[in-house]
């Protein structure tokens, strides 16, 4: 039965149907217990923002916290899972991948290739990512193109609880390492979800809004804000097929080309920093397989090319909007040639 | 001499060391004829430590290496064959030639791979002492690394995970003497690379990695320790590489005359085969009909390799996922 619940608890809903069913899953992360060796109580945080909350209690020793060390604790579920075990790691921030990044790209993604195709390494890596928390620029950073970029990743970027339960438990019983990108202004939101487990295949992107004028890719957070925008345009007779990538490797791309071949229009939305990121692979992709279809020039609306800032004046300014997909929208449909 | 080494274990020691030895001297040769695609890093000099350490390792037991793996690879039980084809970079090699020298790996055997990365495998190897400890086996992990990975993040973080975590793991620090062409005494803040155990909470051994007994003692105690449940141990061998960091390295950096000097008077294989026949455990003789049986298997490894086929177009897509939509 489906009942409304968090993003946070969804995610921590997956996780614990998961370690109930296979003892081989164990989770890991800084605080992911909350207090180990403190004289408090235990299970006092479950992660920094409180996803793990609980599973200490039901799992024991299979949920551990670890030191501020994130090449060592990576690197150590990167291990485990080549050892038949089935990880869950927390990457507190994503912006902390430059201190464990070689345990992810060197190690875990390559493994199979290296190995000659012996290796399976069942490894999911849980990261917060994205603006909006005035956290400014090295806890803010939408950083999952660069993890699309390595062969033998996959990358996951779940917009709603009930993608974000049906992905992790995805993730988790699949058998190549997942990056696994949780927004954390996304945790509060609520939305109906089953109460039993379900897994949602990768590679199969989910149309939230249906038009034949303009297509929008997007993904993650944007989802929500050009989900916004297709409804306010709608009103004024124009129509998106809004696509929510949910996955970035895999990639549907057949989803997207039978879009944009039925409307000729493309905008790409995306939170990460527009040089080389899912929007300039998403333009490329429709550029090469579906020029012949397009109307006017791919669009893309992402933010500008610097750190996230700190104040709230800057940060607003910085992530893109529903009115700024609005506009982009109607951009793609005014030109002439 | 330890009374814990039957004659087999002897007999298993000399030809895992001399086939060690015999496999890293023909690469030398081989390399040069530059049939062999890549880099090599051999070695040679270095047998004692690997051939110590793996003596005490059964298969379900893993192992990560380093850029300087053959060794490790051969002690943990690696065939020799599929192994000199990776090399070769041949489709019949124990990776189908997509691995290569640095990242020769067979998992069925522990054998967690050679690492491209100075320092790689301290994790990793924290991954796999953490699954054997979760499965409630009484497996160990073993990390081999350099004195240059001494200085790199990756080993210092693992080790204190390790202690943290109460880890069934081993750090066997392999000090040649050398990052590169960087000497250990430079690059290494501290006298010794054991002289930091004491500040990731577990002991700190010194071993003299010419000396196989020396070495197989000592990492018997640690590998003991850790099966029990009493955490893991940093063992320092310090010994020498007879040859470049890779093959082609002109060692300038090197006194003229060192490598000559410690092959005449401190080789690893030269000293067992005295300690061995002096203290009559093995026939000399026995030793000779090894060698001869060694130098014949890595003939034909070698052999075999140059005429086995590359891959083709059709293997460089595959293997990347274990499923991909």
């Amino acid at each position: 039965m489906a009942r409304k619940i968090t993003y946070k608890q969804a995610i921590n809903e997956a996780l614990a149907q998961e370690m109930a069913r296979d003892s081989s899953v164990i989770a890991m992360g800084e605080d992911n217990v909350g207090g180990a060796g403190a004289e408090g109580e235990k299970d006092a945080w479950g992660g920094v923002l409180g996803v793990t909350k609980g599973l200490y209690g039901r799992f024991g020793d299979r949920i551990m916290d670890t030191p501020i060390s994130e090449s060592a604790f990576i690197g150590a579920a990167v291990g485990a899972a080549a050892c038949g075990m089935r990880p869950v790691a927390e990457l507190m921030f994503v912006d902390f991948m430059g201190v464990c990044f070689d345990q992810i790209f060197n190690q875990a993604a390559k493994f199979r290739y290296m190995f000659g195709g012996k290796a399976v390494t069942p490894v999911v890596i849980r990261t917060m990512y994205g603006a909006g928390f005035r956290a400014a620029a090295q806890h803010s950073q939408c950083l999952y193109s660069m993890f699309a970029h390595i062969p033998g990743l996959k990358v996951v970027v779940p917009s709603t609880p009930y993608d974000a339960k049906g992905l992790m438990i995805q993730a988790i019983r699949d058998n190549d390492p997942v990056i696994f990108f949780e927004h954390k202004v996304l945790y509060t939101l609520e939305g109906e979800v089953p109460e039993g487990a379900y897994a949602i295949p990768f590679g199969e992107a989910d149309v939230v809004h249906e038009g034949d004028d303009v297509t929008i890719v997007t993904l993650g957070r944007m989802v929500h804000f050009a989900r916004d925008a297709a409804q306010t345009l709608a009103k004024r007779g124009i129509d998106c097929d809004v696509i929510d990538l949910r996955t970035i490797s895999p990639l549907d791309e057949e989803t997207i080309l039978e879009s944009v071949n039925r409307t000729g229009r493309l905008v790409v939305v995306d939170e990460s920093s527009p040089r080389c990121n899912v929007a300039t692979d998403i333009a490329a992709l429709v550029a090469q397989k579906a020029f012949a279809a397009l109307k006017a020039p791919i669009e893309q609306v992402t933010p500008p090319h610097v750190p996230v800032p700190f104040s709230d004046a800057l940060e607003d300014l910085y992530v893109p909007d529903a009115a700024r997909i609005a506009q982009a929208v109607t951009s793609v449909m005014e030109f002439k040639r | 001499m330890s009374a814990t080494l039957t004659r087999d274990d002897l007999l298993r020691a000399y030809r895992t060391m001399r086939t060690i030895r015999e496999f890293e001297e023909r690469l030398h040769v081989e390399f040069a004829t530059g049939e062999i695609p890549g880099f090599v890093h051999l070695y040679a000099g270095e047998e004692a430590s690997a051939t110590g350490v793996c003596l005490h390792l059964r298969p379900d037991d893993r192992i990560a290496s380093t850029h300087r793996g053959h060794g490790h690879c051969i002690a943990k039980g690696m065939e020799v064959a599929p192994m000199m084809a990776e090399i070769y970079g041949k489709k019949t090699g124990i990776c189908g030639g997509k691995g290569g020298s640095m990242h020769v790996a067979d998992l069925d055997v522990g054998m967690m791979g050679a690492n491209g990365i100075v320092g790689g495998g301290g994790p990793l190897i924290c991954g796999a002492a953490l699954a054997a400890k979760m499965k409630g086996t009484d497996g160990v992990g073993v990390c081999f690394f350099g004195d240059g990975a001494s200085n790199q993040g990756m080993i210092l973080e693992a080790m204190n995970l390790a202690t943290v975590w109460r880890l069934p793991a081993l750090f066997v620090a392999e000090n040649n003497g050398y990052a590169e062409a960087t000497s250990s005494k430079y690059s290494v803040a501290c006298d010794n690379i054991a002289d930091r155990a004491g500040g990731f909470g577990m002991p700190g051994v010194i071993v003299d990695g010419h000396d196989f007994f020396a070495v197989h003692e000592a990492a018997g105690e640690a590998i003991a320790r850790a099966r029990a449940g009493g955490g893991p141990t940093l063992l320092e061998v310090k010994l020498n590489r007879y040859y470049g960091h890779f093959e082609g390295d002109q060692q300038t950096y090197r006194a003229t005359d060192e490598v000559k000097r410690i092959r005449e008077t401190r080789d690893c294989l030269m000293l067992f085969t005295r300690r061995v026949s002096s203290a009559g455990l093995l026939d000399l003789a026995e030793l000779e009909a090894i060698d001869r049986d060694v130098a014949a298997q890595i003939d034909a490894a070698v052999v075999a390799a140059k005429a086995a086929p590359k891959p083709t177009a059709a293997d460089l897509l595959t293997d990347v996922y274990v499923e991909y939509a």
